[in-house]
């Protein structure tokens, strides 16, 4: 069954040339999009079109090719702010979403945080938004605190608002797991945290690629994502943030383009965003990340929330029959991104793994970045699929024979 | 091409279910631990050495897959009674052909190497010599 009544997934997979590969003689059924997703030729000619009509440098080459570079990456900057709510001056493009938390935690971190200050994560996040607090508690002298899970693999909000009482500097939180797939009411939790004093910081990696997003109504301070997960190049992503919260901040990185003027002991400043996009951008994956963009909206962003909502319901139901099948995770669906995590009896995820690449079947197995997380679950890994629009209720039927046949081999 | 019939036969997964020599030494000469970063596979190894360098005892613990774990309790079985110097010439056909020579890929090669690894970098160290890896696990640019 290739059609959902929310998207033709038939017509879809066709755009995705990698899908027509076999492996191991089997057709391809890739579930692995939580860690990146395919491209559509959409996106892979937008890249072959820059390369091969109009590679230039950006902003400074006054020749044609360089004036239609410049239009296609400032054209791409104002897509990618568009798809989200924001605005194309708050927008600085990085490498992804780790990039994007490092240059906060230098460049407002450095200025903001001192000795004795409270930074707040929770148990549910990518090492990407935990190390860097990490780092900058370890240096400045502050605190890391973490807001804990409640059974369900929602946050606890209780334990949320007693940390609100050490008057935070920064609240630093994921929109949607990349394990349990749990959707954080971030819009509620900015607006708390800003009436306790705190900046805010919103990791997008995961809802952004599957979910409306409206920065307007999330409300965040700093707010990342990533290219590569939505259907756009690797070594691209975005972080956006208010152009007064830009221009306060320091510098990231120094070097070409994010100066105005540079004397033999001091320099001074490019208007934001470019004073943080220092260097010869990714230009070609920014103009890439722009026909992803493109691309989705074609589609429309509340046509693959519901896709993948029937998909998870369709998945959780044929997948409980699986015996020894534990999945982690909310029960409610509105809450819950196209993410499944799970674990199959005593199958490492790894063992899992390779006996599913056998039948064509591409999932993730290990501790997804995640390893508080994965201590809270006591668990030292699981398995995880995860959906985009390419995927349909066959591939969830592919994925429920591959656990079936680990089953016999287990002898569960 | 691999087959997971083949990698994952009955006596991998029974020393999987049932790991020999799982556990700790209260006393032991050698103590060694190490992680595939990769996976999260773990194994700690302890070694009581005997007359003649031998290994007298050997238990090990651990978490991961099934091949790092059946792989780690396949070689202390091996390892008990050999000399310090059996370790030193161990090779990794030597594990692959105790395991009954898999079609592993390259990412779960270590998963199977992990236990070797472990014993190895234990035993080169109570010689007061450095094991170095040669599958690329060390730090070598």
């Amino acid at each position: 069954m290739l059609k959902t009544e929310a998207i033709d997934v038939e017509s879809i997979r066709k755009d995705f040339p990698i899908l027509r590969r076999k492996i191991h003689g089997k057709r391809l059924v890739y579930l692995d999009n939580a860690a990146t997703t395919q491209k559509p030729q959409s996106v892979i000619d937008a890249l072959v079109r820059f390369y091969s009509d109009y590679n230039s440098n950006v902003h400074r080459s006054v020749h044609t090719l360089g004036e239609e570079a410049t239009v296609a990456y400032e054209g791409a900057r104002e897509k990618v702010a568009r798809f989200v709510g924001g605005t194309a001056k708050g927008l600085v493009f990085v490498r992804g979403t780790t990039e994007a938390t490092n240059l906060v935690r230098f460049a407002w971190g450095d200025k903001n945080v001192k000795r004795g200050d409270v930074i707040v994560s929770t148990l549910m996040e990518h090492h990407s938004n935990i190390v860097p607090w990490q780092l900058l508690a370890r240096s400045k002298g502050a605190t890391l605190k973490f807001v804990g899970l409640q059974a369900d693999g929602t946050l606890d909000m209780g334990s949320f608002e007693d940390l609100l009482k050490a008057s935070p500097r920064l609240v630093a939180v994921t929109h949607c797991s990349n394990v349990l797939g749990t959707i954080n009411d971030v819009a509620t939790i900015c607006l708390k945290a800003r009436k306790a004093g705190a900046v805010t910081l919103v990791d997008g990696a995961q809802s952004v690629p599957h979910l409306p997003v409206d920065l307007r109504e999330v409300g965040a301070d700093f707010y990342a994502f990533s290219g590569h997960k939505m259907l756009g190049p690797t070594g691209i992503g975005a972080l956006l943030a208010k152009k007064s919260m830009l221009e306060e901040m320091e510098p990231f990185q120094g070097g070409g383009e994010m100066i105005r003027e540079v004397f033999p002991d001091h320099a001074t400043w490019n208007d934001v965003p470019y004073k943080f996009e220092a260097g010869t951008v990714s230009i070609a994956d920014a103009i890439g990340l722009g026909a992803a963009v493109d691309y989705l909206s074609s589609i429309g962003m509340d046509k693959v929330r519901k896709h993948e909502i029937l998909l998870l319901q369709y998945a959780l139901d044929a997948l409980s029959k699986v015996k020894g099948f534990h999945p982690y995770g909310p029960e409610d669906l509105r809450e819950r991104g196209g993410v499944i995590s799970f674990n199959l009896a005593d199958v490492h995820p790894h063992d899992l793994a390779t006996i599913l690449d056998e039948e064509g079947v591409a999932i993730r197995s290990g501790h997804h970045c995640a390893q508080l997380l994965m201590r809270w679950l006591d668990v030292a890994a699981t398995s995880r699929a995860s959906f985009q629009v390419y995927n349909s209720f066959d591939d969830v039927d592919a994925l429920k024979a591959g656990l079936e046949k680990a089953g016999r081999i287990f002898k569960l | 091409m691999s087959s997971s019939a083949d990698i994952y036969r009955e006596i991998i997964l029974d020393y999987y279910r049932n790991p020999r020599n799982f556990g700790r030494l209260e006393k032991f000469d050698i103590h060694s631990r190490d992680t595939n970063p990769l996976c999260g596979d773990e194994i700690e190894m302890q070694v009581k050495v005997g007359e003649g360098q031998k290994i007298e005892e050997i238990k090990f613990t651990g978490k991961g897959c099934a091949i790092s774990q059946a792989s780690a309790s396949m070689l202390t079985e091996l390892a008990k009674g050999k000399e310090l110097k059996w370790v030193k010439e161990l090779s990794k056909e030597d594990v692959f052909k105790m395991l009954g020579n898999p079609d592993l890929g390259p990412s779960r090669v270590k998963c199977a190497l992990l236990g070797m690894k472990v014993l190895k970098t234990g035993v080169y160290g109570y010689l007061g010599t450095q094991y170095e890896d040669s599958d690329g696990n060390n730090e070598n640019i």
